[in-house]
C-alpha cells in the first residue's frame, strides 16, 4: 500500500514550520541560515509531490532550479557570515545593530 | 511495505528537524539537517524523482552542508557564548504560533487534497529523458539565468569574504594614491 499524496504535504508542512520557528527564534547566524534551509526542503518536497500527484515533468525541474538557487544563497549568506564576523567577532543576531538607527 | 518505509522517515525526518533547530551547537544543528535531507530524498525516491533525490544528496549532503561546517570551523561558533534565552514568554509564544500555522497548514492541505488520488506513475515521469527533454526545450532560458546567478554568486562570495585589508583597487599600489 502506497501512502496518500497529502501525506507527503502533511509532511512538507511540519518541516516548513519546525523551520520557520527556528528561523524566528534562534539568534546564532548559522542556525537561522539552517532552519531557512529546512523550508526550502520542505517546499521542494511540495513540489514533488504536487509533480507526482499532476504526472507532470514542471515540480521536478522548479526543484532543480530551487536548489541552485539555495547553492547560491549558502555560498554568499555564509561569505556575509564571514565578513560580519570579522567586523564585529559575532554572529549574535541581537547584538548586529550595525543599521539600526 | 511502501507506506511503513514512508512512516519511518517522515518521523526520522521531523525529528531531526526539530534538533537542527533546538541544539544549541551548531555542529549538531548541521549533522542533523544532513539526516532530514537524506530522508526528504528517500521520500523524491518514494515520490518517482530519483533524479532529484541523487541532485539533494549531491549539492545539498554534499556541497552546502560541507560549507556550512566549513564556515562554522572558521568562525569557531562554539565557543560564542550564546546567552540564554532572553525572554522566556517569547519563546512559548513562538511555540504557540508555530503550533497554529502547522494547524492551518494541515487543515488547509487535508481539505483540499484528502482522498486525491495520484496519477499512475508514468515512465516518463521517473525518466531522467523526458526530464532532460523539458529542462533543455522549454526552461532552456532559466537554466541558463542559473548558470549566471551561480556566476554572480561566485563573485560575490569571493568578494564578500576577503579580508578588508587584502583589498586593493588598483589606483592606491605603488605610490598612484600618493598621500594617504
Amino acid at each position: 500500500m502506497t501512502a496518500p499524496l497529502s501525506w507527503y504535504l502533511v509532511l512538507a508542512a511540519a518541516l516548513f514550520t519546525i523551520g520557520a520557528v527556528g528561523a524566528l527564534t534562534r539568534r546564532n547566524g548559522i542556525t537561522i541560515f539552517l532552519s531557512i534551509e529546512l523550508m526550502l526542503n520542505a517546499a521542494n518536497l511540495t513540489l514533488v509531490a504536487y509533480s507526482r500527484l499532476y504526472g507532470e515533468h514542471t515540480g521536478q525541474l522548479v526543484v532543480f532550479f530551487v536548489l541552485a538557487v539555495a547553492a547560491a544563497e549558502a555560498a554568499v549568506g555564509l561569505a556575509l557570515f564571514i565578513a560580519i564576523y570579522r567586523h564585529g567577532r559575532t554572529i549574535d543576531v541581537n547584538r548586529l545593530n550595525l543599521m539600526r538607527w | 511495505m511502501e507506506l511503513g518505509i514512508f512512516v519511518a522517515f517522515a518521523l526520522l525526518a521531523v525529528a531531526s528537524a526539530i534538533v537542527v533547530v533546538a541544539h544549541r551547537n551548531p555542529v549538531y544543528s548541521t549533522l542533523s539537517l544532513v539526516v532530514t535531507l537524506v530522508s526528504t530524498a528517500a521520500m523524491f525516491v518514494l515520490l518517482g524523482a530519483p533524479f532529484i533525490a541523487a541532485l539533494q544528496i549531491l549539492i545539498y549532503t554534499g556541497a552546502i552542508v560541507v560549507l556550512f561546517l566549513f564556515v562554522i570551523m572558521l568562525l569557531n561558533v562554539r565557543r560564542e557564548a550564546f546567552a540564554p534565552a532572553a525572554n522566556q514568554g517569547q519563546r512559548w509564544g513562538a511555540a504557540l504560533a508555530g503550533a497554529a500555522f502547522a494547524g492551518l497548514l494541515l487543515v488547509m492541505l487535508w481539505r483540499a487534497y484528502a482522498g486525491v488520488p495520484a496519477q499512475p506513475l508514468a515512465a516518463d515521469l521517473v525518466s531522467l529523458t523526458g526530464l532532460a527533454r523539458s529542462l533543455f526545450t522549454r526552461y532552456m532560458l532559466p537554466f541558463q539565468i542559473i548558470g549566471l546567478l551561480l556566476l554572480a554568486a561566485v563573485t560575490a562570495a569571493t568578494v564578500l569574504a576577503r579580508r578588508p585589508d587584502a583589498v586593493d583597487f588598483g589606483d592606491r599600489g605603488e605610490g598612484a594614491g600618493g598621500e594617504p
